[in-house]
């Protein structure tokens, strides 16, 4: 009983950077930006997070300075590519590379250093049920920021006239600015809100998961992130279902792999990727037409005026 | 100078009840570059009035709209809104004046449902409850029928754009512009339209209606202004006017005539299609579906239908860009092709010519030799042993500008820099002086200028009556009428029987451009639905 908890705890850890970070990334490209710097934004966030939380003791503002070196790192981009129309696959790659080189720059003086990792929620009684005490409410901020952050991010979408516009702009930047929208001030936000939580998820890693920073620890998380945003088809509800069943297959494996199952441990190191394209490309085709993908992603937009 | 003569001309002046114009412009002028768009256009639109904009692409037309919707900002002069100077910020506030517009180019979203596309073109005060409850009613009002439920991409060409015109009628406008509405429309939707249309005029609205289809503008228009090369050339009453004396102003002097040789005979079969079915490459394409037709040589060919019909797809399935899986589907030259690579096919005599020149038709960055290499490489001898023959495609290059008369700044520039009609003439120019067997071309004079289309529909001609077999798709029916033979349609994925051009009349081809059919019973059935 105990193990299914922790497994499931586990999990929940794991997924959580995925969540937040891929939720940013989705709310981008559904404006029609494509921003492959995710892995990057979320490794300067994660340096500047544990800095943050370092210098000043509290796991709060570590959090903050994650968020507002991530927004930093997306304003780079939407210079580039919003502002000067560079092309996008281009200018993402550049961010991912100069992220690295960053986040090593910066967290190069906290290598070493240990913090108390940010407090998990505990109400007598509650967390103190068997089995789902701890999963419901002994959670630490993060894990329930996340949930709030994709079903806010649902509705915005779904149910707001500010959303509905988002849409527009990813499904036809050219129809958008016809009916008098700005798409590149659009854009720009998406862009940015994409990049906090990518700081987010990024300050997530040395303040939760693991309390100490080291180089290059985001290990891909971001790239994940991007592939989870198209096999999810751009749809939030997905989203969940692909980063939760990430996170899962990747612990089991981990377990698997402890108890000794006669699999190659390269290929268990695999499964996670594997299941989770298998399972999304899936759900993808119960869609019966229409296009999946916003129309106008990662296309250059230049309005003439 | 036009201003005045306005004023002084008694008739013009003598129609209107209003005091003073809705909607003027004072020498409203746009420069892009060292490129005048505008020139010191002066406009007058006046409350129950249908005023055409005239002139050919390139005229400014777009230009002018676009500033006076707010889409941008004049370079000079100004715009008078009531009487009272305005500068707008953007389309919205254009809307909240009163101000609407249909778009050509439809700025609709495909993957959003009709009610949230119509939700974007207004400013969002009422909640969406409201909103899709007045656009049900607009809808009915205008006998506009619309489902707010569904998606765009499912919906035809005919819907999509109720969709604007809907749009546009919710915000209660006092002034409506069209761009080139009925472009896009078979006859019969085109009819429903301009009902609507004098509806909305006998209500009191202006409307400023942009085509340059002369006969519809006389038969629906009160005034006309017509463009020429960014300037205002004349505002007239259509109606005094002859479409020729339309077109001369349009173009500022005689139109070619197109004159087909006599004595054309037809000899062999030349491309056979024979019960071609094809599954659509991509999210939102048609299904071709049993086409079957015989084009023999020295014949001319046309296939009408509104667009997204299959005619895109038949033209892939033609020229070898997407493989049949029966190589007997396509027969050109009396070889089985279906199988064949576009390469093979060239190879066997055949010539295509795609809709959209930039980009399919040419590459856009590269010089018009190096296009010319691009279709060519294969049968024209301008490859010796893998290396280029550049004099041989340069020589390509002069013979088509020589032959076909293509104006551009230099011996060879770059495809992108020349203009539409000069481009379309080179490509077409090229393929024809392959001396094709087969030619297979898709909207040959698709935004084109008057004086280009002649070219190239007389150059079609002259390739018919020298041997070969032409397929010509075109949603322009007067072209077809002008230069094919036979005429089929083709709705959604098949192609109906070929009718002789001499039998073809608009009613019929309309009908069939709607999916009804010719038979007698059906047709009947067709319209009591």
């Amino acid at each position: 009983m105990e193990l299914v908890e922790a497994i499931i705890l586990a999990v929940l850890a794991a997924s959580t950077p995925l969540l937040i970070a891929a939720t940013g990334e989705l709310v981008t490209e559904r404006s029609g930006v494509l921003n492959l710097g995710v892995e990057g934004m979320m490794i300067v966030g994660a340096a500047c997070g544990f800095a943050g939380a370092w210098l000043t003791g509290s796991i709060f503002v570590g959090a903050l300075f994650g968020i507002v070196a991530g927004t930093l790192m997306s304003l780079i981009f939407a210079l580039m590519a919003l502002g000067l129309a560079v092309n996008q696959v281009a200018t993402g790659l550049a961010l991912t590379i100069l992220g690295i080189g960053l986040s090593g720059l910066i967290g190069a003086g906290f290598v070493g250093e240990r913090l108390t990792p940010a407090a998990h929620l505990s109400i007598p009684g509650l967390t103190d049920i068997p089995l789902i005490g701890r999963v419901l409410f002994g959670e630490d901020a993060f894990v329930y920021f996340s949930i709030a952050l994709i079903i806010g991010v649902w509705w915005f979408l779904y149910r707001t006239r500010a959303g509905l516009i988002l849409r527009a702009c990813g499904d036809n930047h050219v129809s958008a600015h016809a009916l008098g929208y700005p798409v590149l001030r659009i854009r720009t936000f998406a862009v940015m809100f994409g990049g906090a939580c990518a700081g987010l998820a990024g300050a997530y890693l040395p303040l939760a998961y693991t309390p100490f920073f080291i180089p290059g620890m985001t290990a891909g998380r971001g790239w994940i992130a991007l592939a989870l945003v198209v096999f999810s088809s751009w749809r939030p509800g997905r989203l969940v279902v692909g980063a939760y069943l990430f996170g899962a297959v990747t612990i089991l494996q981990l377990h698997a792999q402890g108890w000794g199952v006669g699999i190659p441990s390269q290929f268990m190191s695999a499964l996670p990727y594997l299941a989770t394209v298998i399972v999304l490309v899936l759900l993808s085709r119960a869609r019966t037409g229409g296009s999946t993908a916003p129309a106008a992603l990662g296309t250059v937009f230049v309005p003439d005026r | 100078m036009q201003v005045h003569q306005r004023m002084l001309d008694p008739t013009l002046n003598g129609q209107h009840t209003g005091e003073s114009p809705l909607l003027r412009t004072l020498g409203l002028t746009k420069r892009y570059g060292d490129f005048l768009a505008n020139d010191s256009i002066d406009i007058d639109i006046w409350p129950n009035e249908i005023h055409a904009l005239l002139g050919e692409n390139g005229a400014g037309k777009s230009t002018l709209v676009k500033a006076i919707y707010g889409l941008i900002q004049p370079s000079a002069g100004e715009i008078r809104w009531q009487g009272e100077r305005i500068m707008l910020s953007g389309p919205s506030e254009a809307r909240r004046r009163g101000i609407g517009m249909v778009f050509q180019h439809f700025s609709l979203f495909d993957n959003l449902t009709v009610a949230e596309n119509v939700a974007l073109g207004l400013d969002g005060r009422e909640s969406f409850k409201d909103m899709s409850a007045r656009l049900e009613q607009v809808s009915k009002t205008y006998g506009l029928p619309l489902d707010p439920r569904r998606e765009v991409w499912q919906l035809s060409v005919g819907e999509r754009q109720r969709i604007e015109i809907v749009r546009a009628l919710m915000q209660d406008p006092k002034f409506l512009i069209l761009d080139e509405p009925t472009a896009v429309l078979t006859p019969q939707e085109a009819d429903q339209l301009f009902i609507v249309l004098e509806r909305l005029k006998a209500e009191g609205r202006a409307i400023l209606y942009i085509s340059h289809k002369l006969e519809e503008v006389k038969r629906l228009c009160d005034t006309a202004t017509i463009l020429r090369g960014g300037r205002k050339v004349e505002t007239c009453n259509p109606r005094l006017e002859t479409a020729a004396s339309l077109a001369r102003m349009m173009v500022g002097g005689e139109i070619r005539e197109v004159k087909a040789a006599s004595g054309r005979k037809t000899t062999v079969p030349r491309l056979i299609v024979d019960d071609l079915s094809l599954a659509p490459g991509e999210a939102h394409g048609v299904r071709l579906e049993h086409i079957s037709f015989e084009l023999k040589g020295g014949e001319i060919l046309g296939i009408a239908g509104v667009a997204g019909n299959g005619q895109d797809e038949l033209f892939a399935a033609l020229s070898g860009e997407r493989l049949a899986k029966d190589p007997g589907t396509i027969v050109i030259e009396g070889i089985a092709a279906g199988h064949l690579s576009i390469t093979q096919r060239r190879k066997l005599g055949a010539a295509f010519v795609p809709e959209e020149r930039l980009g399919h038709g040419t590459a856009p960055r590269m010089k018009l030799s190096e296009n010319a290499l691009l279709t060519g490489h294969a049968a024209s001898g301008m490859v010796h042993r893998g290396f280029i023959d550049t004099v041989a495609t340069l020589k390509t290059v002069d013979r088509a500008t020589e032959t076909f008369d293509v104006r551009k700044a230099k011996r060879d520039p770059e495809a992108a820099s020349l203009s539409g009609g000069n481009l379309q003439k080179f490509i077409v120019g090229r393929e024809i002086l392959r001396n094709p067997a087969v030619l297979v071309v898709s909207q040959p004079t698709w935004g084109v200028d008057a004086g280009a289309a002649a070219v190239i529909r007389q150059a079609l001609l002259d390739l018919a009556t020298a041997g070969a077999a032409v397929l010509v798709t075109s949603q322009d029916l007067d072209e077809l009428a002008e230069i094919a033979d036979r005429i089929a349609v083709m709705f959604h994925g098949r192609l109906s029987a070929p009718l002789a051009t001499s039998e073809a009349t608009r009613e019929k081809l309309g009908l069939l451009m709607g999916g009804s059919s010719l038979e007698p019973k059906e047709a009947a059935h067709a319209v009591g639905a």
